[in-house]
């Protein structure tokens, strides 16, 4: 057990601890000892082949089944939209869900693709059983009953789970397919653009300026600088013998010597908004409020990427009772779980950056903040005056909670003390809290995001 | 999409005689077409039908592991579609003595469709004719209603796993000489019984003058018989009228069942609609066979494909060939099942038990195991026997008779577990039973089922539907129930209730796991939870396109 931890715990448990809170910090604080990596995608490995899976097509011709091409569904997405969109003015719901990362498994290397999909909803059987019970299949040849006839890796080092994992391609990969999920998010969404700061635009664009010279030929010709030109190469030939006195007629003129203005595409590099996507990843949000929470941060960030042409400025931060920055997206996303809760350290990091940075003065400042509600610091002693001193400068902070299904029963501790705060009313332009259910479906989580952002 | 070429065809033709000759029946016309990956890429969501009707699901990617089977029961990849004359499909760069194997396969398939019981209902008409008519009134149909023509195909495929498939069966496959006219049984069983209420001596005397009738006039029997009751009970025509008003053919399942009473569907302006759901459940009929007979089916094709292959003389030389492509298609696994692999044993063993006789009394009721190995009674009768249950059975009826454990041992067949070793971090394969009722039980799990869902006439009312999922211990995919209702409430024009039941302690052994995981383990604690599971009855009701759920 940590022992900073564990003298953390003595303290909190000095100041007066609900049984229950107790119970829950431990269980947190015995899981604290499991490090903090990069999960590999969990793996159960590939189906078993069922009764249902072979057929004709496959097994004689090798005409395996096909998927469309992701550029296919590309095309045809801005109709599906349209047709969704209609379908809920008509009062449906949507059909078309985005965002589902799938990985098709050719030539070994798994890639992510972005595919509008949806299902088509039926009565169905469902199986009673847990997902990690033992499931049973046929088998044949040698072997006693009980006798294990083979094992197979839980992580597959380059094994494919759906949904949150991805495979040896790195960050860079999944910085691509965020935009392309981007790209289906916008239009999903309606999200309103992110407001902008002061006069200033808070992003780049390209804008065309007459401002290069060229010589030889362009739109505009520069009189001054072509004269000078002139000059210069008279000079050089000696055509000018008294500076004082100088008769423009003698002068030769060479085609090199014209120097025009030419329209040119200029990018502005000055990037003004800055996204801090920060994530609770101590133990108790292990499972699904950690997927739930990467996978609203996953649109998210997509649809910055895509809106603002991947000129946004993005910062990660990962906490537990001690908050770090990592570099990317990737490692913010696949980091492991354990250790205990403390909102305050994230709040407190993101405003010593800011402050160091000095970033506020030239950024539009966003804060994305996924937790499952559960904080040692109980009142939001800690909490409170950190989001205070944020939101003197931030645009806007999201908080999504993640709610634990089984547990206290009432709300969460965070939950608790930022209603009690008052914040979420006062300032109800700069911050915004979205409580999710941990079985929440991917609609409800752009529903969330549109609450956090609007 | 093109037809295959004239010198295979001819291949093709030689293939048909020598089918037929080893007692395989199957119409004589057959199409086969070359394929291209781009072809696939638009039959398979139309389940191979080239002509099958437009719907949007088929241009977007349907994404849905659990229970993607039980969604689409229909083999979307399949290479001989059931229809007159059927289709088949080939890569276009086979080798001649690989169409011929696949040929045969597809012989064996054709044979199938057109004897299997099961298909009764496909025999009559050609699948793509219809669908093509189909296609084409769906289509004119969205050119004057626009999308709300695709809410209809929605909802109605969103119910069409529920249709009658088996009363429509029953209808076709009853023997005609059995039935007795419905005046008859209502005098006898209602009219005599209930509202007359005669006595038994009376009863009988009645029987005995309508067998009197019969006897005399055969074909004019029961008109005298009934001349006879009208006189002497003039109300029993009327009565017998209002009676079958009231509860005649009663509707198969829920779509005609909306069909028929949705004040919404019978509207005048919406009469259109009946048109699109009907074509829905039609498609959805036809294709209901397949799911139900794919351990058979593909058993009985592997059987003749191999049968044939090998004695085709044309071919010879290529044997090597098709020993490796067969053993790819019909080897066992060792862990897993292959329907092609499993049918084609079945149907070999069935042969051979049935050339010696086995299927019968005497050898089943030896004990001794000698003699049981020895038996022998050289009847000859095994061809015959497997033509019989290619044409009376479905997986069902073939995995229960049949797998026995002579036939589990034959094989060295086992029952798979597959179960995590946490401490080292492995999934475990396991020898989990060789037993037979083991095996059969793991296969019958595994076997297409759709929910039994029917309509509780007590507690529908002119404005309310009321719907029962009979109880099978499996509860329905929950996050489906809301679309589904929605469908059926915008279909029957009120609201919608679904009694279920539900799994009630799944959530709280779900907590136990996660706290278990982190909290050190106590003494005397081990192994896994016991899952126990508890039922709830729910009752979910739509309305307004609300979906609430309460227990009852």
């Amino acid at each position: 057990m940590n022992p900073k931890l564990f003298a953390y715990f003595l303290q909190l448990k000095k100041d007066g601890l609900s049984e229950e809170r107790e119970k829950k910090i431990l269980v947190e604080l015995n899981a604290a000892d499991e490090s903090h990596d990069i999960i590999e995608p969990a793996d159960s490995g590939p189906p078993l082949p069922d009764i249902y899976s072979p057929n004709d097509l496959a097994v004689f011709q090798n005409l395996a089944p096909l998927m469309k091409p992701a550029e296919m569904c590309m095309r045809s997405i801005d109709e599906l939209l349209d047709k969704d969109k209609q379908r809920e003015e008509d009062g449906f719901p949507r059909k078309i869900r985005v965002g589902r990362l799938v990985k098709p498994r050719r030539g070994g290397k798994d890639k992510v693709v972005v595919v509008p999909t949806t299902v088509e909803e039926k009565f169905l059987h469902d199986s009673v059983k847990a997902p990690d019970d033992e499931s049973s299949s046929g088998g044949a040849g040698d072997g006693e009953e009980g006798e294990v006839i083979g094992e197979q890796p839980m992580h597959s080092p380059d094994g494919a789970g759906t949904g949150a994992g991805q495979g040896s391609e790195g960050p860079h990969e999944m910085e691509s397919n965020a935009y392309d999920l981007g790209k289906v998010l916008t239009e999903k969404f309606e999200l309103p653009n992110l407001q902008n700061k002061g006069k200033k635009r808070a992003i780049s664009r390209y804008t065309y300026e007459m401002t290069d010279k060229h010589r030889g030929f362009g739109q505009l010709l520069d009189k001054k600088a072509t004269l000078r030109q002139i000059v210069e190469t008279n000079i050089s030939l000696g055509r000018i013998p008294d500076v004082g006195n100088i008769d423009p007629t003698q002068f030769l003129v060479a085609p090199r010597d014209k120097v025009y203005r030419i329209l040119s595409k200029e990018k502005d590099f000055e990037s003004q908004a800055l996204v801090f996507f920060m994530r609770d990843y101590s133990g108790s949000m292990s499972g699904k409020p950690t997927d739930l929470i990467v996978s609203q941060h996953v649109m998210i960030y997509s649809w910055l990427l895509y809106q603002y042409d991947k000129q946004v400025e993005s910062r990660f931060i990962l906490h537990d009772t001690e908050a770090n920055e990592v570099p990317d997206f990737y490692t913010y996303y696949n980091s492991k779980v354990a250790g205990g809760t403390k909102v305050a350290s994230a709040f407190r990091l993101v405003n010593e950056i800011v402050e160091k940075d000095n970033l506020a003065k030239d950024y539009n400042i966003y804060v994305f903040h996924g937790t499952d509600g559960d904080d040692w610091d109980t009142d939001g002693k800690e909490t409170i005056p950190e989001i205070k001193k944020m939101l003197y400068y931030t645009n806007r902070v999201g908080i999504t909670i993640a709610e634990q299904s089984y547990g206290t029963g009432y709300s969460s501790e965070v939950e608790r003390y930022l209603k009690k705060s008052g914040l979420l009313i006062d300032m109800y332009d700069y911050i915004r809290l979205d409580i999710v259910n941990q079985d929440a479906d991917e609609p409800r989580l752009i529903e969330g995001i549109k609450r956090l952002i609007s | 999409m093109q037809l295959i070429d004239q010198r295979t065809k001819d291949i093709m033709e030689g293939c048909k005689e020598r089918a037929r000759d080893a007692g395989l029946k199957f119409q004589d016309e057959t199409l086969e077409y070359i394929v291209t990956n781009r072809d696939l890429l638009e039959l398979s969501p139309k389940i191979m039908i080239p002509t099958l009707y437009d719907f949007w699901v088929h241009d977007v990617e349907v994404l849905r592991e659990k229970g993607k089977y039980e969604l689409y029961p229909s083999n979307p990849y399949e290479t001989v579609i059931n229809t007159r004359p059927p289709i088949s499909f080939y890569n276009d760069n086979n080798p001649d003595w690989l169409n011929v194997m696949i040929f045969y396969h597809v012989i064996g398939h054709i044979d199938f469709f057109q004897n299997n019981l099961f298909f009764r209902h496909t025999w009559d008409y050609d699948f793509t004719g219809q669908a093509l008519s189909d296609k084409r009134i769906i289509a004119k149909l969205r050119a004057e209603k626009g999308r709300w023509v695709d809410y209809i195909i929605e909802f109605t495929r969103g119910i069409d796993n529920l249709v009658g498939y088996f009363d429509e069966l029953a209808v076709l496959n009853r023997p005609k000489s059995h039935s007795t006219s419905s005046r008859m049984d209502y005098y006898f069983d209602v009219f005599l019984q209930s509202i007359k209420k005669v006595n038994i001596g009376e009863y009988i005397k009645e029987i005995n003058r309508f067998n009197e009738c019969m006897k005399q006039t055969p074909e004019l029997g029961e008109q005298t018989f009934f001349a006879d009751v009208t006189q002497k009970h003039p109300e029993f025509d009327a009565l017998f009228r209002k009676h079958m008003q009231e509860n005649g053919k009663p509707p198969f399942d829920l779509i005609q069942y909306l069909l028929e009473n949705s004040e919404f569907l019978n509207k005048e302006e919406n009469k259109w609609m009946q048109t699109v759901i009907e074509v829905i459940r039609n498609t959805s009929i036809f294709f209901q066979p397949q799911i139900r007979t794919k351990i058979m089916n593909e058993g009985w094709a592997s059987y003749w494909h191999e049968e044939l292959f090998l004695k085709d003389d044309r071919i010879s030389g290529h044997e090597v060939d098709f020993a490796r492509v067969n053993s790819g298609v019909t080897s066992m696994p060792r862990v897993g099942l292959n329907p092609y692999a499993l049918g084609l044993r079945m149907f070999q063993y069935i042969e051979e038990i049935a050339n010696k006789g086995k299927l019968s009394i005497e050898f089943k009721s030896l004990r001794d195991a000698q003699s049981r190995e020895e038996f022998n009674r050289n009847t000859n009768s095994g061809r015959d026997y497997i033509f019989n249950v290619r044409e009376n059975l479905s997986d069902f009826t073939f995995i229960n008779t049949f797998i026995d454990q002579d036939f589990i041992t034959r094989h060295n067949l086992f029952v798979a577990g597959k179960r995590l070793n946490p401490d080292r971090m492995v999934w475990e394969y396991y020898v989990k039973s060789r037993k037979a009722e083991d095996y059969r039980e793991m296969i019958v799990d595994q076997l297409y089922h759709p929910p039994h869902i029917t309509i509780d006439p007590y507690n529908t009312t002119d404005n309310t539907l009321y719907l029962i999922h009979k109880f099978e211990e499996k509860p329905l995919v929950q996050e489906y129930i809301g679309g589904v209702l929605m469908g059926i409430e915008f279909l029957w024009g009120g609201p919608v209730h679904l009694e279920t039941h539900e799994v009630v302690s799944i959530s709280s052994e779900q907590a136990q796991r996660y706290f278990s995981r982190f909290l050190p383990a106590k003494a005397g604690e081990d192994g896994q939870p016991e899952s126990e599971v508890k039922w709830r009855k729910v009752l979910y009701t739509m309305k307004k396109r609300k979906l609430s759920k309460k227990a009852i």
